[in-house]
């Protein structure tokens, strides 16, 4: 298989856009993986459902503050390149 | 710092732009003066003036005698040590070359030792990295600390073997050495960004910082070229016998080191602690040092046929 780095920057930017487009109420919140739901971990073992859980939310936090602008310019100009 | 004469020329030119625009703009025909020894003497007189004032402050060169090439050398001197400044600056924010310079604080002896290890480590007996007041020993005192020295050479040594290898089935050509390097490379930074997001979603309080992580992906190029290079003189079975042992090796070898690093002081050691968050930490090291072997066997079954 061979990679480069551009495909690389193009396979980021489309993963981190499908973290960004779950929708909480819609979908999370269905599957028992809402952010109201993982409240409850107290102590030193968070486990990987919560952690998965607020990696999602952060990601959705910073898409939609100022990453957003950033990578829908850059989507544009790569994956119509 | 020299200046040849051109570069001087053109500074003195530059100098005296800047001076003119700012005080008297209408003069073109003194930008562009020659300021050889055949210049006008009341052109000369003029810059003299000007210029002395500014070069009393300046250190004396003796070499020069004219106060413009002394002015003109001290701002490139400062221009430059001023641009050196910012990149230093602006570098450091972007990539730590202070932490960097520890990783390639290596001498011939630990490259040896740790060479020997990444292919034998069955007789190695202690893993532990030494620590001086709560900072890791530079890897010349230690040879259980990580290195990017080994890994920068075995990539760049993987990819001359790569291109070597297609060469003898005349696949070769230039641009297929940059394909097999920035394949090499994606690879890389894909595991090392698995391996981080793994880290995360854990949670494992460890010290094990993404540089270090990149110096331990980087330590299957060893095995992976010696691979190629027996599969090149001896054949396709050599080729298998030789990776086999490397991946045996590395497996290993990663095991030892990330079992220190990762899991917690009484897992360590081998006792059996039960609980679900040891568990899924062997389970982390384990598919860590697993990878490593496929990831061999992919960057190298195509340069072999």
């Amino acid at each position: 298989m061979a990679f480069t780095l551009y495909s690389l920057i193009q396979a980021a930017i489309l993963c981190i856009n499908a973290v960004a487009v779950l929708h909480e109420e819609r979908f999370l919140s269905k599957i028992g993986w809402g952010v109201d739901q993982s409240v409850g971990g107290f102590g030193d073992e968070p486990g990987i459902k919560v952690q998965l859980m607020n990696l999602i939310r952060s990601v959705r936090t910073v898409m939609r503050g100022a990453c957003f602008f950033l990578l829908r310019i850059f989507s544009h100009l790569t994956v119509s390149g | 710092m020299e200046y040849t004469a051109a570069q001087s020329g053109f500074r003195q030119q530059h100098n005296m732009r800047l001076r003119n625009s700012s005080m008297d703009g209408s003069d073109g025909s003194q930008l562009f003066d020659d300021t050889s020894a055949t210049g006008p003497g009341a052109q000369g007189v003029y810059r003299n003036q000007q210029a002395d004032p500014q070069a009393a402050g300046l250190p004396g060169q003796s070499l020069l005698s004219d106060p413009m090439s002394n002015l003109a050398m001290a701002y490139g001197s400062s221009l430059a040590s001023q641009g050196r400044e910012m990149v230093d600056k602006n570098l450091d924010r972007f990539i730590p070359i202070s932490k960097l310079k520890y990783y390639f604080a290596v001498d011939t002896v630990y490259v040896g030792k740790k060479l020997g290890i990444l292919v034998f480590p069955y007789m190695h007996q202690n893993w532990e990295v030494s620590y001086q007041q709560d900072i890791p020993v530079a890897p010349r005192f230690d040879v259980n600390a990580p290195d990017l020295y080994i890994p920068t050479m075995g990539f760049i040594t993987y990819i001359l073997v790569a291109g070597l290898a297609l060469g003898t089935q005349n696949r070769f050509s230039p641009e297929l050495l940059g394909v097999q390097a920035s394949s090499a490379l994606v690879w890389l930074i894909m595991e090392v960004l698995a391996v981080l997001l793994s880290l995360y979603l854990v949670t494992v309080n460890t010290d094990l910082t993404t540089i270090d992580l990149l110096a331990f992906s980087g330590y299957k190029y060893v095995g992976m070229i010696l691979g190629v290079v027996a599969g090149l003189l001896f054949g396709k079975l050599a080729y298998y016998l030789s990776l086999l042992w490397c991946c045996a090796a590395i497996f290993v070898f990663m095991i030892r080191t990330l079992r220190l690093k990762l899991l917690s002081e009484a897992a360590a050691e081998g006792k059996l602690v039960r609980g679900a968050r040891n568990q899924l930490r062997m389970y982390l090291t384990m598919s860590i040092a697993a990878a490593q072997p496929v990831f061999m066997y992919w960057l190298t079954y195509h340069l072999v046929r």
